[in-house]
């Protein structure tokens, strides 16, 4: 038994740790215990990585040791921090952040592996260069990417689609010129940092393009892909290293990051390259308003927040669909608040949370569980659209493009195909809204001009807490 | 401007109530009420003066800018009306053309309450709406009353009684009140129409649907039935034969443009059960029933009562006025958009467009047809088919042919990117392809693994992996101890990075899956 032994089986226990609190997720009763399980793998993990690193320092054993307990007290104090303070509204941004971060590791230890591996064995063997240069490669799109979604989630930038002409050519160009760099950086082993260097430069611009292009709705999918990128990096990093840990927790969070994609991605009928080639609305969307005839108008009926209350006190059955404009109104506890209130005037409530709902997958759930609304009466589109026939009142807060029966009724529509919450069969149909705007497909949204529709105009949060006081 | 409400000649209705007149008065219309004008329907002249109104003579209120009636006037009173000024009643321009050149020669603009074209946002001022609505609810009282039993089914102590058998003819407005009705009073209700599509919004109210597959008409473009072919009829009138025998109650409700199809026979009369009823809310037109007298009770020699009352939305007058001065009074809200008591036209806009019978002296009626948006447009379908058409490079596929052809070049692309797999992995070391079965056998668990998660954990499930991909960190912290300082540097920032994602990334799932609770 050596040290380097110790250290591997104490891997492979952490890598079961990781899969079973992944597997922990899947319930709300054992989730929390998924999230232990995965703390005490990671914890494990540090502990023999730290003897390891010890043991095998070039340095003097304290030095090494400072630095080590120097970074986890830096990184542990940070992100306890922005773990404690941020808002769960805000948490798109948090996981960009942490994504990003991953990119960036990913890209350091790539070099490292370069440098270090090219002094003590001269040159490594092909398979390793290439397990390096696409381990900085993978790394480098996730960094930009991330931070411009970050940028995009935040509203510090504009969250709409930058559209550069010839934008998908240029990326297939940017992969083209890396394998070009590759060729060049297998060629010269010894010499590469110009090729290393050229191309993580090119993978860098190419992930801030590529997020840049895609609109603000599309940021759940985009998310997941950067998710699921980050864990290959991860993985690419494991191969590099020879760290049999790394590959399986990168391949953990690469395949989860993409079946959340998947997720997303048919949750909103589009193709997964459409998503990646950005621009909704761009090709299809700009010729629909242009035909014009598509467009549905109409008279929308107005309604005030106490004839909503006079409306929810008779009726015994009521929905709450909630979109991003509920976190961006801050509404949810005041829609907890009037869900707790109706369900003790014996009312059943329930919510539809639309898989794309939100910036981030399952970010309404969030969001209400915060607020203290039980988790078991959150329902999944799936669950719930069967339901609507049989209800009296649904309340639509900030949700446009998820409700839209144009989606199903209107072959042209840009949304066409996507299935959406069928809150227009309901008795009545509340829609909180600021204006009548359109979403966020550029759609407009015949639910708004159906008679048994009726808007109630302005602030989410305002308009909830006027309904309470009015019940 | 004025607003002029006369005293209905021919009716118990009035066209404004109290609080619809208030309604006006807010939209900044003077109104002027005939003195009587709301007595029949409950409505005193005191109870108007309260609401705004000025109670007046007929004179004053016919030489308003503006009129408000239920019922179309007398070709005289049309005549003895202001130039320029607006009338807004029913006017029935299909039937009565003669009211139409009244109004055009007399330079009164016309606006018909019942040709609102049938568009989801004109319901607010469909009158029709409105008294077929009335009519449907009071059939089933009128019928429930000549009835000489209980509509609902009964099991007492004295033994069993069946529910009455209602059959109504028309899932329109009428049609769905009247069924609606009287499965409430406990009716046990089957109902035709000839439109497939209103299949759904019977069965919705609680009646069973009656199908003759033969007799099924396509979905109509403008939201009404049309008349019949001539082998849809033969399967109707058989329907028609067996549901009446079996009915107990019919109520038939069959208008199409004004004028009433014939759909119950005496030869199918004769076969009801003495003491039937059968009320006829198309008697306007004539009567769907040929046993049918407008306006009146008729009972046949087998003792089947049928009533042809036209007067059914008369018979509850201060409400259905309420409704119906209610339809008035949104449009008016749409010819008042500014709210000053102006009355402005736009016939840019299609609703008002398509209640105008007369213009300025001109004849509008009959207006360009509306296509209504409910139903699926086939001219959009057509214009579908023709692209298709105008494509023939690329032949179309039926679904399965699609889905094998998918299927193939999946096929061919995975056994593509097999053979590559292979070929790159033959040509690579032997700790490569170790490493290579862990990756390839965790992409497969995390596949099923992840597939379990619920969809409400995402958001924590991200934050999870965003943590345990902090693992990158025993990457980095080997590295901090190499003798290179650039090597230390690099690791320092990966190290540093990896740990804020460690411990950010299972603090912050944490916390969010405490919060989620289970209800009581």
């Amino acid at each position: 038994m050596t040290l380097t032994t110790l250290a591997q089986a104490v891997y492979v226990i952490a890598a079961l740790l990781f899969i079973l609190s992944l597997a922990g997720l899947s319930r709300q009763t054992s989730a929390k215990r998924g999230v232990n399980l995965g703390i005490l793998g990671m914890g494990l993990a540090l502990v023999a990585t730290i003897m390891l690193a010890v043991d095998t320092s070039h340095r003097p054993v304290g030095v090494t040791l400072a630095l080590i307990i120097g970074v986890l007290a830096v990184g542990g104090a940070i992100g306890a921090w922005r773990a404690r303070t941020v808002e769960m509204t805000q948490m798109p941004e948090l996981i960009a952040v942490l994504h990003c971060f991953v990119g960036l590791a990913a890209v350091a230890v790539g070099y490292n592996s370069y440098i270090t591996e090219r002094a003590e064995r001269a040159a490594g063997g092909t398979v390793h260069l290439i397990e390096v240069f696409l381990g900085i490669l993978i790394g480098a799109v996730t960094f930009t990417g991330s931070i411009v979604a970050f940028l995009k989630l935040s509203a510090k930038i504009k969250s709409s689609p930058v559209m550069i002409p010839g934008r998908n050519w240029l990326n297939l160009g940017a992969l083209v010129v890396s394998f070009a760099l590759l060729g060049w950086f297998l060629a010269t082993p010894k010499h590469g940092f110009p090729p290393l260097i050229l191309m993580t430069v090119i993978a860098l611009l190419l992930g801030v393009h590529m997020v840049a292009a895609i609109g603000g709705g599309d940021m759940p999918v985009v998310v997941s892909i950067l998710n699921s990128y980050s864990g290959w990096a991860a993985a690419a990093a494991g191969f590099m290293l020879g760290n049999d840990l790394l590959i399986i927790t990168g391949a953990l969070v690469g395949s989860s990051g993409a079946i959340l994609s998947y997720i997303m991605c048919k949750a909103m009928n589009r193709s997964f390259i459409s998503v990646i080639l950005g621009g909704f609305g761009a090709d299809d969307g700009a010729a629909a308003p242009g035909a014009g005839s598509a467009q549905p108008e109409g008279e929308h009926h107005e309604i005030t927040a106490s004839e909503v209350a006079d409306l929810l006190k008779e009726s015994s059955s009521v929905i709450i669909t909630p979109g991003y404009g509920m976190a961006v109104a801050k509404a949810q506890y005041p829609v907890a608040e009037l869900t707790a209130r109706l369900r003790e005037m014996g009312i059943t409530v329930r919510f539809g949370v639309h898989p794309v709902a939100g910036r981030l997958p399952g970010h309404m759930n969030v969001l209400l569980a915060e607020a203290k609304v039980p988790y078991d009466i959150v329902l999944e589109m799936d669950e719930i659209n069967d339901d609507f026939p049989s209800t009296d009142v649904v309340l639509v807060i900030g949700a446009n493009d998820t409700v839209n029966p144009a989606a199903l009724d209107d072959p042209s529509s840009p949304i066409a195909g996507m299935p959406v919450l069928t809150v227009w069969e309901a008795k009545h149909v509340i829609v909180f809204k600021r204006s009548m705007a359109v979403g966020y497909a550029g759609v407009q949204n015949p639910l708004f001009f159906k008679e048994n529709t009726a808007m109630l105009f302005g602030d989410a949060k305002k308009m909830t807490e006027a309904i309470l006081a009015d019940l | 401007m004025r607003i002029g409400v006369p005293h209905e000649s021919q009716q118990t209705l009035v066209a404004a109530t109290p609080a619809t007149v208030t309604k006006l008065v807010k939209l900044g219309y003077e109104v002027a009420v005939e003195a009587g004008a709301g007595t029949a329907a409950r409505f005193s002249d005191a109870a108007f003066t309260e609401a705004g109104a000025a109670v007046t003579s007929a004179d004053t209120v016919w030489s308003s800018d503006v009129v408000i009636a239920v019922e179309c006037p007398s070709l005289e009173r049309i005549a003895s009306m202001r130039q320029g000024a607006i009338l807004i009643s029913q006017v029935f321009p299909g039937a009565h053309p003669e009211s139409v050149t009244a109004l055009v020669d007399a330079g009164v603009t016309g606006l018909a309450l019942d040709a609102v074209p049938r568009i989801s946002r004109a319901q607010a001022l469909d009158t029709l709406s409105t008294m077929s609505n009335v009519s449907g609810y009071r059939a089933v009282i009128e019928a429930a009353s000549e009835y000489q039993g209980m509509f609902a089914g009964q099991v007492t102590a004295a033994g069993k009684t069946a529910p009455a058998h209602v059959f109504v003819i028309g899932g329109g407005v009428a049609g769905l009140a009247a069924i609606g009705t009287a499965v409430s009073l406990g009716a046990s209700v089957r109902a035709f129409d000839v439109r497939p599509e209103a299949g759904e919004q019977i069965e919705s109210m609680g009646a069973t649907f009656v199908q003759a597959k033969a007799a099924q008409q396509e979905v109509s473009s403008d939201g009404y039935a049309r008349e019949l072919t001539s082998e849809q009829e033969a399967a109707t009138e058989a329907m028609y034969a067996e549901e009446s025998a079996k009915a107990d109650v019919i109520i038939t409700t069959a208008l199409v443009r004004g004028s009433a199809p014939r759909t119950i026979t005496n030869a199918m009369i004769d076969t009801m059960k003495p003491g039937s009823v059968i009320v006829d809310l198309a008697a306007s037109g004539g009567g769907n029933a040929e046993a049918c007298v407008p306006g009146e009770r008729a009972v046949t020699d087998n003792g089947v009562i049928v009533l042809g009352y036209t007067d059914l939305p008369g018979r509850m007058p201060a409400q259905t006025s309420q409704l119906y001065g209610q339809n008035i009074v949104n449009l008016m809200a749409l010819l008042t958009p500014a709210k000053d008591g102006q009355a402005v036209l736009n016939m840019e806009d299609v609703v008002q467009r398509g209640m105008c019978v007369a213009l300025d002296g001109t004849t509008m009626w009959p207006p360009p047809p509306v296509q209504v948006s409910a139903a699926p447009t086939p001219a959009a379908d057509q214009a579908q088919s023709a692209e298709a058409a105008a494509i023939p490079a690329k032949p179309s596929l039926t679904p399965e042919e699609e889905a094998k052809l998918r299927g193939r070049r999946q096929l061919v692309g995975g056994a593509l990117a097999a053979v590559l797999i292979l070929l790159a992995l033959t040509f690579s070391t032997y700790t490569f392809l170790g490493h290579f079965t862990v990756f390839a056998l965790a992409v497969v668990i995390g596949y099923y693994v992840i597939s379990g998660v619920s969809h409400s954990l995402h958001t924590p499930l991200m934050a999870q992996t965003n943590a345990i991909s902090g693992i990158i960190l025993v990457g980095a912290m080997l590295q901090l101890g190499h003798s290179n300082l650039v090597v230390t540097i690099l690791a320092v920032i990966a190290a540093t990075v990896a740990s804020i994602n460690i411990f950010g990334g299972f603090l912050v799932s944490r916390r969010m899956i405490a919060m989620f609770q289970k209800g009581a």
